[in-house]
């Protein structure tokens, strides 16, 4: 059951990543030239309604609807979060993608993106052989 | 077909949409939302390894490999859903800056002179989307997160480390589009 919704709430995820245009190249590069509101309205939105919801639910002790207790802990703030974002910020202006527009762009049938997302998991798998190495 | 929406949606709509879906998948799953660990899971499950980095249960977080392919169907249904734009309404001065760095072609929700299979066989293009395929991947892992799980989720909660990311995400960008992209687009 709880795959199944993930499932669904992927769907709309990619279909509002793909039709509200965030997952264009050149939307990103619109972006990082400060040349339009869209980007940065569509992330600052996203952020207000995320963390009104997040204090609203937590105001009203809400449970997950297994019963659980919903889990609010934030990733831990190391100096690798900086480092690796620069990284992430360099590799976001050239493909015009981050993570999530990767698999919607190749769904939208923009083939040459495969290309990207495994390069994006070599990537991540040489940030595990190398992680012991790196500074965090 | 029509378009059943405008295109784009306007962002005073998918940025809350978007926002939404943090509650959903907190109440519906349990999950925090994040896409790049998917990159993680992957090679846990397919690359035979001994790094310590990929082993643990990557079937325990499967959620997110069922999550991501739903993207990728999203993205597929979208499309069938509502016509691409012919061209992204992209301000003017921005068209004026690619126009200097030297692409051609506007139309289309990618530049279709970087989006080809073909483009590949140039070191451009190869730049472009191998080598910042690799950043995007090597990038988000070494900083534990990515637009969704640090720039929504994480400042969604207030958190200081997702705050720094995105900062980062912001320092890398600006770097890569005023240095690296002119040097790229002049190969």
């Amino acid at each position: 059951m709880q795959k199944l919704i993930v499932f669904i709430l992927g769907i709309l995820f990619g279909g509002i990543l793909l039709s509200s245009e965030v997952v264009s190249w050149f939307r990103i590069q619109e972006m990082f030239r400060f040349q339009s509101f869209h980007m940065y309205g569509v992330i600052g939105s996203a952020v207000v309604v995320g963390a009104i919801s997040v204090f609203l639910l937590k105001k009203f002790s809400v449970k997950a609807i297994d019963g659980s207790e919903i889990n609010y802990v934030g990733k831990p703030n190391k100096k690798s979060n900086l480092y690796g974002g620069i990284i992430f910020g360099m590799g976001w202006a050239l493909t015009g993608a981050c993570p999530g527009p990767l698999y919607v762009l190749l769904g939208a049938q923009y083939t040459v993106v495969l290309a990207a997302l495994l390069s994006a998991v070599g990537g991540a798998y040489v940030y595990g052989l190398l992680q012991k190495r790196l500074p965090h | 077909m029509e378009n059943l929406l405008p295109h784009p949606i306007p962002w005073y709509i998918a940025g809350p949409l978007i926002g939404l879906f943090v509650p959903a998948l907190l109440v519906l799953a349990n999950k925090q939302l994040g896409v790049s660990s998917s990159f993680r899971h992957m090679c846990a499950a397919v690359l035979p390894t001994n790094v310590e980095y990929f082993r643990y249960n990557w079937k325990a977080e499967s959620w997110q490999l069922i999550f991501v392919f739903g993207m990728l169907v999203g993205g597929f249904i979208a499309r069938q859903l509502f016509s691409l734009p012919e061209m992204v309404g992209i301000s003017a001065s921005t068209k004026t800056d690619l126009t200097t760095l030297g692409m051609t072609t506007f139309s289309g929700l990618q530049p279709a002179e970087i989006f080809q299979w073909h483009a590949l066989v140039t070191l451009r293009g190869l730049l472009l989307i191998v080598f910042g395929g690799f950043l995007v991947g090597f990038g988000t892992r070494y900083s534990n997160g990515c637009t969704s799980g640090h720039s929504i989720m994480g400042m969604s909660l207030l958190n200081l480390g997702s705050l720094i990311a995105t900062i980062g995400f912001f320092m890398g960008g600006l770097f890569a589009t005023y240095v690296l992209l002119p040097l790229i687009f002049k190969l």
